[in-house]
């Protein structure tokens, strides 16, 4: 196995506050690297840096060895790491199909003007990514559901659509933040096969969640933040026998990191 | 709707503006009707753009200031530089693109009423600017602007002069007319291409798109820069026909009314801005006779029209038919 990302001293400081302190570890390729900590810890905060959705105060994030942070977040998803968002974020406006074909974009090898005028490549492209699309749908099960539109869907679906927009985009890096959150006990067992089935796509994933039933049987390694700073980071059992992280999680009811 | 019946009702759109509309008015007499309709086409355009930028999600009330702006710079280079109108057109959109790159840039990182608020003053700026700059001749404005010349191209007469016409009116309708047949199917062409999805997606979601790849801050820039682009040519347009462009020949009171115009016939329709430049325009003509009270009557029904149909007038059309609309967030 190889060191895909690198987190290297990462900060990020909003005014007094550090929500991110000095961050360190590595990501392998097609591992599945949950990152836990009670709320407020800056998990989000982490993912955005590594996304740059937020510019870093200090350290820096390396992919591949090449140096990414601070890019727009545009760039950072070409060079092939993309992050879905805690609160459901879809285009509420498309039907479910469209949000996944649009979400193609990144593929596309067609300028803006060519897709004006129809170039070969633009019809080309919108052709592939339709039929791209529909694979999607039919394995993350929302074919059913794809001429809806997302406005009306039920959470569990929500949260779907949310990483099959994430694999349109051909990741090599997804980032997943809190993709459980609001499904109920069944859904949670099928999304994470999803997500065990996106790995063996070839996808490399970093996820943030707080069902911590979950993410012990999904993780290959988990990296724990407390107060923005990592206090652990190993194999679920490591972790789940991991003093410090009890300390962290204490004053919290025990059954929620799965004690 | 298939193939054949889209061609069909183009074609009828087509006849119904080319030609039926010149029949009538020659049979009826009412020459007015030229002036009225001229005028709705070149506002349509202008609102035409503002719709575009709606269509990415920002609220425009600037584009008094591209069509002041373009006025000028067709006025200018037709009467100072001895330039063909026919040539100033383009040039005049294009200026006005190219200063919308500038102002762009920095303001489209705005959003709500934050952009909103900066692009009415901008209309001010631009007044304030045409009184102030040596070349625009200050409140005087420009006038006396000859009407546009003949195209010839190899001695053949393409577009006559103007001012050989014995009236010109139904050549600046028939100009008009094309200009907004041409604008609308550009725009019609974007909404329904994968460039209008994009667009929608940055409406509906900035971050989102930026993650999947969306480069927002050029798209956002493209988008107004096609909207100010559409400025320029109608108030380059008007100005030809009235012969004349002062500083207070756009002001923010055509802005408002160029985004109420979007907003009356339907921010999720390529064709509301045409619909809501006619309704509105025509509705204000005819609250004419009601003197004093013609403003608080116009509110009212405008109002009231909104509340009752926040998807605008073309909603009404197809609702029926399922097609979703767009929201405006
Ligand atoms: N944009 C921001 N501005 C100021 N403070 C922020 C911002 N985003 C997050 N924070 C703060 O940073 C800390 C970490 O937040 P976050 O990363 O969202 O935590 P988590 O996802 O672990 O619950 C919190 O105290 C939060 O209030
Ligand atoms: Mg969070």
């Amino acid at each position: 196995m190889s060191e895909l990302l690198q987190v290297i001293g990462l900060t990020k400081r909003f005014g007094g506050l550090t929500a991110v302190n000095n961050v360190s570890f590595s990501v392998q390729e097609h591992e599945i690297l949950s990152v836990i900590g009670p709320n407020g810890a800056g998990k989000s905060t982490l993912f955005k840096l590594i996304a740059s959705f937020l510019r870093t105060s200090g350290g820096e994030v390396r992919f591949r060895g090449e140096r990414i942070s601070n890019l727009a977040p545009h760039i950072t998803a070409r060079k092939g790491i993309v992050r879905t968002f805690q609160e459901t974020t879809i285009f509420k406006g498309m039907t479910v199909r469209e949000n996944v074909v649009i979400a193609h974009h990144l593929r596309s090898k067609a300028s803006l003007f060519g897709f004006f005028i129809e170039s070969p490549a633009a019809a080309r492209d919108e052709q592939e990514f339709g039929r791209s699309a529909d694979q999607i749908l039919e394995f993350l099960d929302l074919g059913e559901i794809k001429n809806e539109v997302a406005s009306n869907l039920p959470q569990g679906h929500l949260r779907a659509l949310g990483i099959a927009i994430g694999l349109s985009t051909d990741p090599t890096v997804l980032l997943l933040d809190e993709p459980f959150a609001g499904m109920n006990h069944d859904e949670t067992r099928r999304a994470v096969e999803m997500v065990r089935s996106v790995r063996d796509r070839g996808v490399t994933l970093l996820l943030v969640e707080h069902d911590m039933s979950a993410v012990m049987k999904i993780s290959d390694r988990i990296v724990v933040l407390n107060f923005g700073e990592k206090i652990a980071e190993g194999t679920p059992e490591e972790i789940q026998s991991n003093e410090s992280v009890i300390e962290a999680y204490l004053g919290i009811e025990d059954e929620s990191i799965g004690l | 709707m298939t193939r054949t019946t889209k061609i069909v009702g183009v074609g009828a759109v087509l006849a119904i503006l080319l030609v039926g509309i010149p029949a009538l008015i020659n049979i009826s007499g009412r020459w007015d009707l030229y002036y009225t309709l001229t005028s709705v086409a070149l506002l349509s355009i202008a609102s035409g753009g503002v719709w575009l930028t709606f269509y990415i999600g920002r609220i425009n009330i600037g584009q008094g200031a591209y069509a002041l702006m373009g006025g000028y710079v067709s006025a200018i280079l037709v009467v100072k530089y001895g330039v063909s109108f026919w040539l100033t057109l383009p040039i005049a959109g294009l200026f006005c693109g190219a200063v919308s790159v500038l102002i762009g840039i920095p303001i489209l990182r705005l959003r709500g009423v934050y952009f909103a608020m900066i692009t009415l003053v901008l209309t001010e700026v631009a007044r304030l600017s045409m009184l102030a700059l040596p070349i625009t001749n200050g409140a005087k404005g420009i006038t006396n602007i000859p009407l546009p010349g003949a195209v010839e191209v190899f001695g053949l007469t393409l577009i006559p002069d103007f001012a050989t016409l014995s009236n010109a009116k139904p050549a600046f309708y028939y100009l008009s007319i094309v200009l907004m047949i041409l604008c609308f199917a550009g725009l019609y062409r974007l909404v329904n291409s994968r460039l209008g999805k994009l667009c929608r997606s940055l409406q509906q979601n900035e971050e989102l798109a930026s993650s999947i790849g969306v480069n927002i801050a050029y798209l956002r820039v493209v988008a107004y820069v096609i909207s100010s682009f559409l400025g320029g040519i109608g108030g380059a347009t008007f100005a030809a026909i009235s012969q004349s462009v002062y500083p207070s020949s756009f002001t923010i009171a055509d802005s408002i009314n160029f985004m109420l115009n979007c907003f009356l016939g339907g921010l999720g329709y390529v064709f509301g801005p045409m619909l809501g430049t006619l309704v509105l325009y025509f509705g204000w003509d005819l609250l004419f006779q009601t003197g004093e009270f013609q403003l608080l009557i116009f509110s009212t029904v405008l109002i009231a029209l909104i509340l009752a149909l926040p998807n605008g007038l073309l909603s009404l059309r197809f609702s029926k038919a399922g097609k979703e609309s767009v929201g405006r967030e």
